[in-house]
């Protein structure tokens, strides 16, 4: 894997830290006019999830990590792993819950979502911004009421709970924002 | 990219710019102040480690050589005051390679100018004047405050600047939140020194005031003269704005054997950290020893002032085309 300079350290560039893969999420180029040139850089530990700063020294580099995005079918829970698939390949990917993590409410089979994928083993699942997912469990709205306040939680087919308006009910499908947890609207079948 | 021919600073910011210059002219009128010209093409450089210049090449083969661009006017404008210019200033363009981010751009705008008989409080006064014109009918800025630079360290870290203890710097690191200092910085007090005081110091120079930090470590001169009562300090002053290191000065070396030092022992650390080759202003060693006044001499980024006078949140809003326009 190539080495990257800190003038080529820039927002999404993959590197290795502490042993850890990371995202570069800011980097500032700190200077005092007369003294050493400083990078100081904001980066994601994309194991963790956590985000740190870290300075080095102008001039200095760091390995990049193998770390790549891809688009995957979720197949299946087998009770220990949840399988993916890479639809023009076929190839099959197996994740535990550590790497599924957050995501895991929102997998519905057949659902496409991005696998990162670190020396070609699972790292992190991100689910698609936008789902479809059916209500399965909420108290049954006062009919009439179609005012923006209040709303309900409702349990959906993945597990997670939504707040949805009064008027939706159970059996109906809607869509969410899987980045904010919100309700957006309810689907038409 | 159909929009990259496009300025990047807004047409209210160029006039703020042509404001800023104005003002400045008027300031030094006032007080006779001679504005001069001096080259940005030079036979040689600064031989400050920690900076990277550009080069160019000069005529034609065989006779071709190769010439700086400036990184300050700095010598040039020395040469004149040893020449017996007087008092003066010069807005002109510096470069520094490799200097590109949120508050730099490679190629940008200074202010320099030096005043004849000035000692280092004559030329923080004289500073904060020019600030306070500045920003007049902008921001308001609160009443400027003075801090050496000890002071203002010890306040801030606890350290002393002045004294270097691997042990105490080491921990201070490790207590705050910066462990890579201590693999970084090494044995270097210098550069723990720069480190410390960029990361934990300066974002704390908040606060709507101008800073006026001066007494700078003796180990930080570059062209100031040491403190006649404290060889631990220097004649060095720096100000800051918001956490942002505005501008430099000193109450200026004239002492020519010193300076010839100071080169050679900048030129070594270049050669030993590998950087580029440069060679030491012979002439301005000459005029050094022909006699410089006593002067005190000051220079301050514009493109940082107006980001601070247009609360501009990086470098390339207040310049037309940035580097990665030019």
């Amino acid at each position: 894997m190539a080495s990257y300079s800190t003038n080529e350290f820039k927002a999404g560039l993959k590197v290795m830290l502490d042993n850890d893969p990371c995202a570069i999420i800011e980097n500032e180029f700190v200077k005092p006019g007369k003294g050493q040139a400083f990078n100081r850089v904001k980066i994601r530990n994309l194991k963790t999830g956590r985000v740190i700063e870290r300075t080095f020294k102008s001039g200095d580099s760091l390995e990049g990590a193998d770390v790549v995005d891809v688009e995957m079918q979720y197949l299946y829970n087998d009770g220990e792993f949840r399988h993916f698939m890479v639809p023009d390949t076929f190839e099959q990917y197996q994740c535990d819950e550590k790497a599924v993590a957050e995501a895991s409410k929102w997998l519905k089979d057949q659902d496409s979502c991005t696998v990162t994928l670190w020396n070609d083993a699972p790292l992190s699942v991100t689910p698609a911004n936008f789902v479809e997912l059916a209500i399965v469990e909420t108290d049954p709205g006062v009919r009439g009421d179609t005012s923006g306040g209040g709303g309900k939680p409702a349990k959906l087919e993945t597990g997670a709970v939504v707040r949805v308006p009064l008027f939706v009910q159970q059996g109906e499908v809607i869509k969410v924002d899987t980045r904010t947890g919100e309700y957006i609207s309810r689907v038409k079948e | 990219m159909p929009n990259t021919w496009q300025p990047t600073c807004s047409i209210e910011l160029m006039r703020l710019r042509a404001q800023m210059l104005y003002a400045i002219r008027q300031f030094f009128l006032e007080r006779d102040v001679l504005e001069v010209e001096t080259p940005l093409l030079s036979h040689s450089s600064g031989t400050d480690p920690q900076l990277d210049f550009f080069t160019t090449e000069y005529g034609l083969s065989p006779l071709q050589r190769s010439l700086f661009l400036q990184t300050s006017p700095e010598f040039a404008m020395k040469r004149l005051l040893a020449a017996g210019s007087g008092s003066i200033y010069q807005i002109g363009k510096a470069f520094r390679n490799g200097e590109s981010g949120r508050f730099h751009n490679p190629e940008f705008t200074l202010l320099e100018w030096y005043r004849v008989g000035f000692t280092l409080p004559q030329l923080m006064d004289e500073i904060a004047e020019l600030i306070d014109l500045l920003f007049k009918n902008h921001r308001t800025l609160n009443t400027a405050q003075r801090f050496s630079y000890r002071e203002l360290f010890l306040q801030h870290t606890g350290l002393d600047p002045l004294v270097f203890s691997n042990q105490d710097y080491c921990a201070y690191a490790l207590d705050n939140d910066a462990p890579e200092a201590v693999s970084i910085c090494g044995n270097n007090h210098a550069l723990w020194l720069d480190f410390i005081f960029s990361h934990k110091v300066q974002p704390r120079l908040k606060g709507n005031v101008l800073y006026s930090v001066y007494d700078y470590p003796a180990c930080q001169s570059s062209l100031a003269r040491i403190n006649a009562d404290s060889p631990l300090v220097t004649d060095r002053v720096e100000i800051f704005i918001d956490g942002i290191e505005l501008g430099n000065g000193y109450y200026e070396l004239t002492d020519a054997k010193e300076q010839e030092k100071r080169f050679d022992d900048e030129i070594g650390i270049r050669l030993q950290e590998k950087r580029p080759f440069t060679v030491k202003d012979k002439r301005l060693i000459a005029a050094l020893e022909a006699g410089l006044p006593d002067c005190s001499g000051m220079a301050i980024g514009l493109d940082r002032l107006l980001m601070l006078l247009s609360d501009s949140a990086t470098i390339q809003d207040v310049l037309n085309f940035p580097i990665h326009r030019a």
